[in-house]
């Protein structure tokens, strides 16, 4: 007999809708999985009498003209959710508890969701292996000694662990993507725009992009559909219609025009990868697409000129956190500087204080010019180089990630091979655009790979479409064996 | 009319300076709501009464620019004939202060919302016109309160996020006066235009105050010092005139002058120096992702000029062309908003040049003596108007008008009715007069011989004599006429 738990988002709605099985039951069987994955470390904090509550509350007057009819979500601590703790992985938020709920979960819940707990993360979504988080790494569910991506590693690593039917992170860089990649799910970075920032702990706010994380393109689709939205409380939001992106779901990419950019071969790449590559090049063709080769010249600069802009961003986003109105506060406070400075000392982790560090050091009178103005230049010349291609093409294939998930430990000592680790997801935070992360294939190791389809501004539903092609003729299948429980 | 001569300047032991001043006034926008968040301005609600999660930077909070501020600026702008931009950005500030819950102040920095523009002042030597650099929003910070408790500060955020408009002048300013009339001219002008209440006692409207030297002849700006943060036009002028003095003293004693940010000590009079160039803040200025370039459409700007009330230097024109208003009437009458309100009713009603002598002789003394402003006027401009149209259509004199004028204070009551039921109204029947001063002088006929023989000086007596008969309700024209022919024969 198939577990509810292992069923896709889009099966267990129809399951609710047809009353085979009630939300409480659901989110019953969700918190059973979540007791015996402990070891994955993937909860900060969990709302399970919350949750019960709202199934039971849920069958006893469904509505299921909903998107997410009675869905228990686990989301990524980095959403505020009203009257529940949210840390953004941070010791300097382990005691906050908003009085507010984020859009985005907001926009969840009013279409029939509540919340099961929330995902452990990355500080501040400051990192690619979910090592920095104050409350303890992540484990990746395909291997014990494995990091499970980052920053959205609690997401990714819940989801394939079957801890939550779908969920949701935020991708600054690559943190909804790469964790996708590592895990075998689908993950998808919006629009910039598409999703409300509005109530979502900022990193680096001209880059942070909310999105959903799924075991399928459809799911994803689903996902979007109930998150996304214009928002007038952030003055970034794109005012437009809401699109039913499942609805709409094709797996027609006939005389699609699919581009290959040549920048995307790096050295050292591992040969997995670049076959991994071929396979998904061979079928897009093979269903009708057409391939292009293009060229995006400013790649080599996608990755400095992020770690200037979103450090930058960040140093100042951060400097809210003081331990004055919320949040940790050291108790060696003998006056108001000392106290300002050992909250932070205390409050933040390494990673953190690095990317401040580089942020304040870009900003300053002296460098700004070098470093800071240099890089917004090289941000519009990278816009410009997919802009130009656009014209020609219809979405853009690329590898997920240079690499399939690393052992834990094996990168922390040195934050550029980390940083390496974001070099096919950063351009496009860069440029604003959409890109879906779709499982692929293995690698010798037996470790999930992701594809990337780049698509342009708000070309959402087309790259779906492609993902969801994709998806059905690729034949992946994640074998994760609960080796935990 | 013969003008005076700019005399302001510091005597040194060897040489004779001016002094260059330029300022940078913090203007607090007129709104309900703040620049960024919807929680209310008022002045004077209970501490942290008036703060959002935004304004104490709650983590996920997002600023939305609130338009009324940005058409308050843009008023502001075009009623200092500056460019206005089409196209602005807000930046971040980034400091760190206990007041300051983002560590940074959403400003704007090169890219401001208003460009260059120009103020008039009239100085007693001529016209002068100070250049406006530019205009730009920010937020206000926080206020931190130091003597609620001994050990203890505390951080009162109502203040914080608040919509300023910076003025930035350039050094074109030369003396105590000139800024005293550049400070009194802004205000007039954004209380006009209703964009700023200038109330400097809560805090309206403050400035920066930047002063240098320098010999007269040379061409150079010499090393500038700035004051922060003074919140009186006195206090501006006395930090003014001794932060010169000092800077002259330094430099007849052949020393340097430190760039420097120094405060003006109000129980001292002096200035102390806060902190110097190399101890300045680096503020790493960048645009504020959170928010879009502000793109302002022409229209709305066209329409916003559109809509502009008159303003002190048109209606000072106005006041002098159409209404036969003297450059000083003119100048008292536009120079708050209340005034030349007050001064428009009444003029609408009554004769003009009239009601400006009366205005601004009788009124604003008795407003003077009584400490009140002229919106609290106890004579209404109706009234006020009445008094002025009894006087000149001759129902009464002026000297009675000042009587009734008393009465109005004391009384708040029509003039018209104080005149009649008093019995106050002018003698103007020559036959009656004649009658009277014929019985005066032939009861006084050793004065009138008196007179005849050459002591024309008392005629002036047989005024009195009349005034005195007549209770002071005899038309001093036709006394004059009847008593000049009478004398004769």
């Amino acid at each position: 007999m198939s577990e509810i738990t292992n069923k896709s988002l889009k099966e267990i709605v129809e399951n609710i809708k047809s009353k085979e099985i009630s939300s409480l039951d659901l989110t019953q069987a969700y918190i059973k999985n979540i007791e015996g994955a402990k070891k994955l470390n993937a909860f900060v904090t969990t709302t399970f009498d919350q949750a019960l509550e709202n199934a039971k509350k849920f069958d006893s007057k469904p509505n299921y003209e909903q998107t997410l009819p009675g869905i228990p979500l686990a989301v990524k601590d980095l959403f505020c959710t009203e009257n529940t703790k949210t840390t953004a992985g941070s010791n300097i938020l382990n005691n906050f508890i908003p009085s507010y709920e984020s859009t985005v979960t907001k926009n969840l819940w009013d279409n029939g969701a509540f919340l099961l707990g929330k995902l452990n993360c990355d500080e501040f979504a400051m990192g690619s292996s979910n090592e920095t988080s104050f409350f303890g790494n992540v484990i990746n569910p395909v291997g014990d000694k494995l990091v499970p991506g980052g920053s959205s590693g609690g997401s990714s690593s819940a989801l394939a662990a079957d801890l939550t039917p779908a969920t949701i992170g935020t991708d600054t860089g690559g943190s909804i993507r790469q964790p996708a990649s590592f895990t075998g799910t689908v993950g998808l970075k919006p629009t910039y725009g598409l999703c409300s920032r509005w109530g979502i702990v900022a990193f680096a706010s001209s880059l942070d992009q909310a999105g959903p994380m799924t075991k399928t393109v459809t799911d994803c689709a689903i996902m979007l559909e109930a998150m996304s939205g214009f928002d007038e409380k952030d003055s970034t939001s794109i005012n437009k219609k809401k699109e039913s992106y499942s609805k709409n779901l094709k797996d027609n990419v006939k005389g699609l025009k699919i581009g290959i950019p040549k920048e995307y071969r790096v050295e050292n790449m591992p040969k997995d990868i670049d076959e991994l590559w071929e396979k998904g090049k061979k079928i897009l063709k093979d269903l009708g697409a057409q391939l292009i080769d293009i060229s995006l010249p400013h790649t080599k600069y996608a990755l400095p000129t992020y770690y200037i802009v979103a450090p930058a961003e960040a140093s100042s986003n951060l400097a809210r956190y003081d331990g004055v109105r919320y949040g940790y506060r050291s108790k060696k406070d003998k006056d108001l500087i000392e106290m300002y400075e050992q909250t932070r000392s205390e409050g933040f982790g390494d990673e953190v204080k690095r990317r401040i560090l580089i942020g304040t050091y870009v900003l300053s009178s002296g460098y700004y010019d070098a470093y800071y103005l240099k890089a917004q230049k090289v941000r519009k010349l990278i816009k410009k180089d997919f802009d130009d291609n656009f014209t020609k093409v219809d979405a853009i294939l690329t590898p997920s990630t240079p690499s399939s998930a690393f052992k834990i430990g094996e990168k922390t000592n040195d934050p550029v091979s980390m940083y390496l680790n974001d070099i096919f997801t950063v351009p496009v935070n860069l440029a604003g655009l959409p890109a879906l992360s779709l499982p692929a294939g293995l690698d010798k190791k037996g470790y999930p790979l992701g594809l990337q389809l780049i698509g342009n501004t708000l070309d959402e539903q087309k790259i779906l479409n492609v993902g969801y092609a994709f998806e059905k003729n690729c034949g992946f299948k994640n074998q994760i064996k609960k080796w935990w429980s | 009319m013969s003008k005076e001569k700019f005399d302001y300047f510091i005597n040194g032991k060897k040489s004779k300076y001016e002094v260059i001043i330029g300022l940078e006034v913090h203007a607090q926008v007129l709104s309900n709501s703040k620049l960024f968040s919807s929680s209310s301005t008022k002045f004077g609600g209970d501490p942290n009464d008036q703060v959002s999660l935004i304004d104490s930077a709650f983590p996920g909070m997002l600023p939305v620019i609130n338009e009324e501020c940005i058409k308050q600026a843009v008023r502001t702008g075009l009623g200092l004939n500056a460019k206005i931009n089409n196209y602005s950005v807000f930046d971040r500030k980034n400091y760190f202060y206990a007041d300051l819950p983002q560590g940074y102040q959403i400003s704007q920095y090169k890219n401001p919302i208003v460009g260059e523009g120009k103020v008039l002042l009239d100085m007693p030597y001529g016209t002068k016109e100070i250049t406006i650099e530019r205009l730009h929003l920010e937020q206000d910070a926080g206020k931190s309160i130091h003597d609620i408790d001994p050990s203890n500060t505390y951080v009162d955020l109502n203040r914080s996020g608040i919509a300023l408009m910076e003025i930035v002048s350039k050094p074109d300013l030369r003396s105590p006066e000139e800024v005293n009339a550049y400070i009194k001219k802004l205000r007039t002008i954004m209380r006009y235009l209703g964009t700023c209440d200038g109330n400097m006692q809560e805090g309206s409207l403050r400035a920066d105050v930047n002063i240098s030297v320098r010999k007269i002849g040379d061409k150079k700006f010499g090393t500038r010092c700035e004051i922060k943060n003074v919140n009186s036009i006195k206090f501006m002028q006395m930090a003014i005139e001794y932060e010169a003095s000092r800077q002259v003293e330094l430099l007849d004693q052949g020393k340097e002058i430190n760039q420097e940010t120094r405060l003006f000590d109000t129980k001292k009079n002096q200035t102390r120096s806060m902190r110097s160039k190399e101890d300045a803040h680096d503020y790493r200025y960048f645009p504020d992702p959170d928010l879009l370039p502000l793109k302002l459409d022409q229209k709305l700007i066209d329409d916003l000029k559109k809509s502009l009330p008159e303003l002190p230097d048109k209606k000072k024109e106005r006041f002098i062309k159409d209404y036969g208003l003297s450059l000083y009437e003119a100048n008292v009458l536009v120079s708050e908003k209340e005034i030349s309100d007050y001064y428009e009713e009444v003029a609408k009603l009554s004769d003009k040049k009239l009601a400006a002598t009366w205005m601004i002789g009788d009124l604003f003394a008795m407003l003077n003596d009584k400490g009140v402003s002229i919106s609290d006027s106890p004579i209404s401009t109706k009234n006020f108007a009445d008094l002025i149209q009894s006087i000149k259509s001759g129902v009464i004199s002026g000297r009675i008008g000042k009587d009734v004028f008393e009465i109005m204070v004391e009384s708040g009551d029509n003039p018209k009715k104080i005149i009649e039921s008093k019995g106050m109204k002018q003698q103007s029947d020559p036959k009656k007069l004649e009658m009277m001063i014929t019985e005066i002088l032939s009861k006084n006929k050793d004065i009138v011989e008196q007179y005849k023989a050459g002591k024309e000086k008392l005629f002036g007596f047989f005024v009195g004599e009349v005034m005195k008969v007549s209770s002071g309700k005899a038309n001093p024209q036709l006394v004059n006429e009847i008593l000049k022919k009478l004398l004769k024969s």
